[in-house]
């Protein structure tokens, strides 16, 4: 019983991450129809540059603005370098292209920081853990990032359905041509969209990092499962991301904790470790496959 | 569909070269180049069985390395249980006219069933889905510790071919050029049917191949399984080039690399991809022998082939 509230909690946590990748890819490609494969290098770089500031100065804080701000700022300079040229060419290129950036920001990174993971736990202010019913100890930090994905989550509600700029947001989304005519200056428009997603990809990763090791390749792992999220949520819907996150991160967390343990009883204890991790790896894309027959145009289509 | 001239005197010329490899590498003194000229080979199988998807009937899997590792898997999983099988199968799972067959019938089989899942979408889903069925393969076999889980699983000596010698490069690389010859001359037959042509239709207006009588949904399948299956004979030749199957066959990056060899070379232009993957390997030699971080050259390169060379390697080469 424990053992499954402590779970629901890492699912919920890991969900609350998800969100934060697949909403920025999301709004992307709702927007821009750009299909960006180097979110997750944002994300890598928003942990490297997180987990070097807090080693450096030793303040958590300064090192969650330097994971931001790098991302922001590189992910506007490469769309304004880059991707702002890919906007009007078939998805293929865009795959591709991004496929280089990636290749290139991994490798550029690997060159700086070295292939040694760099670790930075989490803040003295939210380590330890707090007993969220009596018996039951949780991580405070867990619970920070759960608490500020919601937020955040909140936020990007207000922000869309609520203010100008996020009218503008789903107007682009539903008739870009239209939203030009009307004399709002797209390019800055999509600038802007671009350097949010940014934003909450470096958001995740500097959330993260104290969490995993901060590695090359980290970027990869997240975006093929956040790919999950966007085709089971319906692609170009933040509501579709958002349950999305929250479905994957259950399925993905649930079944590797509970999996292996399963296994046991009837393998081996060494195999069906590795048999079980292999299956939980699997799970999130049979999710996907059990969705896709469905609803073959995922959970909340954007366009229906 | 006719080459023209100019592009037959190519074709001519590049497959003269890399007959007459064997002897350059020797004259050189660098016998490495026939394992490379192999690899070449093997890879532009791959890479035109993924151009009948991407560029001839318009659907670009991001998947297709899954293809060419459970090819590779099958030789290789089948050799390693080959002595506890009983006679006669423990001598048929080692030939090659046994394994190689069923290294394109393993990978076809599944693109059948996992194609008829992908093909229910379209555009960008397709192209995240197929990626997310590889990533799933490979989790697979990292997780399969009896076959090497992460190491990779060893091939103890290459498929048996009659009159061939196991430890023999050269006739090896023969092997892997004969079987790009008739790959590449099956693709230009398909090409040139009346499948290929329904294929053409589809990529360049669905909804009109509809309109006239045509489900566009059995062609597609049929595409996708057959891409698969040649994928597969790649892989079995891949895991017999080096004696060595591993998960990174399966790995993301290298279905990008064959999307990337396709359009490098020309996309649909079916000689195109041959190019192209002889392209990246080489690049690929080059660049790692000059140095460790190749990749910081090769992601630029890419960036900039996709913005500026629309008409990849054989459209250069063989005009227009």
């Amino acid at each position: 019983m424990t053992l499954l509230l402590e779970q629901l909690l890492n699912g919920l946590q890991f969900g609350v991450m998800l969100f934060l990748m697949a909403a920025g890819l999301t709004l992307v490609f709702g927007i821009m129809g750009l299909i960006n494969l180097a979110h997750g290098s944002l994300y890598m770089i928003g942990a490297y540059a997180a987990a070097w500031a807090t080693l450096q100065t030793g303040s958590f804080l300064l090192g969650l603005l330097a994971g931001l701000s790098a991302a922001a700022v590189l992910g506007m300079a490469l769309e304004a370098a880059i991707l702002r040229r890919l906007y009007a060419r078939d998805h293929l290129d865009q795959v591709l292209a991004t496929f280089g950036v990636i290749l290139f920001c991994n490798e550029a990174v690997a060159m700086i920081f070295g292939r040694q993971p760099l670790m930075a736990g989490p803040p003295p202010w939210l380590s330890g853990a707090v007993e969220i019913v009596p018996g039951v100890p949780y991580p405070v930090y867990r619970l920070a990032i759960i608490a500020t994905g919601l937020l955040v989550a909140a936020g990007l509600y207000v922000l869309i359905s609520r203010t100008r700029i996020g009218m503008l947001v789903r107007a682009g989304a539903t008739h870009r041509e239209l939203v030009g005519a009307l004399g709002v200056r797209i390019g800055l428009l999509y600038t802007a969209v671009f350097g949010l997603g940014a934003l909450l990809a470096g958001l995740a990763g500097a959330l993260t990092g104290p969490l995993l090791a901060v590695q090359v390749g980290m970027g990869e792992r997240i975006l093929i499962t956040t790919f999950v999220v966007i085709v089971i949520g319906g692609l170009g819907s933040i509501r579709g991301a958002l349950a999305g996150a929250m479905l994957v991160g259950m399925v993905d967390t649930l079944t590797r904790g509970f999996l292996p343990a399963t296994l046991r009883a009837v393998l081996p204890a060494s195999e069906a470790d590795a048999l079980g991790a292999g299956l939980s790896s699997m799970a999130v894309f049979i999710l996907m496959a059990i969705v896709l027959l469905w609803r073959p145009r995922g959970l909340f289509p954007a366009h229906a | 569909m006719r080459e023209s001239s100019r592009q037959i005197f190519v074709l001519v010329a590049s497959f003269a070269l890399l007959a007459a490899l064997p002897w350059i590498a020797g004259a050189v003194g660098r016998p490495d180049l026939v394992t490379l000229g192999s690899q070449a080979c093997v890879m532009a199988i791959a890479a035109a069985s993924l151009d009948l998807l991407m560029g001839r009937t318009g659907l670009p899997s991001f998947g297709h390395a899954a293809w060419l590792g459970l090819g590779a898997y099958t030789v290789g999983i089948l050799a390693f249980h080959a002595r506890d099988l009983g006679p006669p199968w423990d001598q048929w799972a080692v030939q090659a006219w046994a394994v190689w067959p069923l290294a394109v019938l393993v990978p076809a089989a599944l693109a059948a069933v996992i194609g008829a899942l992908c093909l229910r979408t379209s555009g960008i889903s397709f192209i995240m889905i197929t990626l997310a069925f590889a990533q799933m393969f490979f989790f697979l076999f990292v997780a399969l510790k009896t076959y090497g889980g992460d190491d990779g699983l060893t091939l103890r000596r290459r498929s048996t071919i009659p009159g061939i010698a196991p430890r023999d490069d050269v006739a090896f690389f023969y092997v892997c050029l004969a079987a790009l010859v008739l790959v590449l001359l099956l693709l230009r037959r398909v090409a040139a049917s009346r499948f290929g042509t329904v294929l053409d239709g589809i990529r360049q207006n669905e909804r009109r191949m509809m309109a006239i009588g045509l489900s566009p949904f059995p062609y597609k399948l049929a595409a996708f399984v057959l891409s698969a299956g040649i994928a597969g004979l790649a892989g079995a030749l891949h895991v017999n080039l080096f004696r060595f199957a591993s998960p990174d066959l399966l790995h993301w990056t290298m279905s990008g690399e064959l999307m990337v060899m396709v359009v490098l070379g020309g996309l649909g232009s079916l000689w195109g991809a041959m190019f192209g993957a002889a392209a990246m390997v080489v690049l690929h030699a080059v660049l790692a022998q000059w140095t460790e971080h190749w990749q910081i050259v090769l992601g630029p390169i890419l960036v900039a082939v996709v913005l500026l060379a629309r008409r990849g390697l054989w459209g250069a080469l063989g005009g227009k």
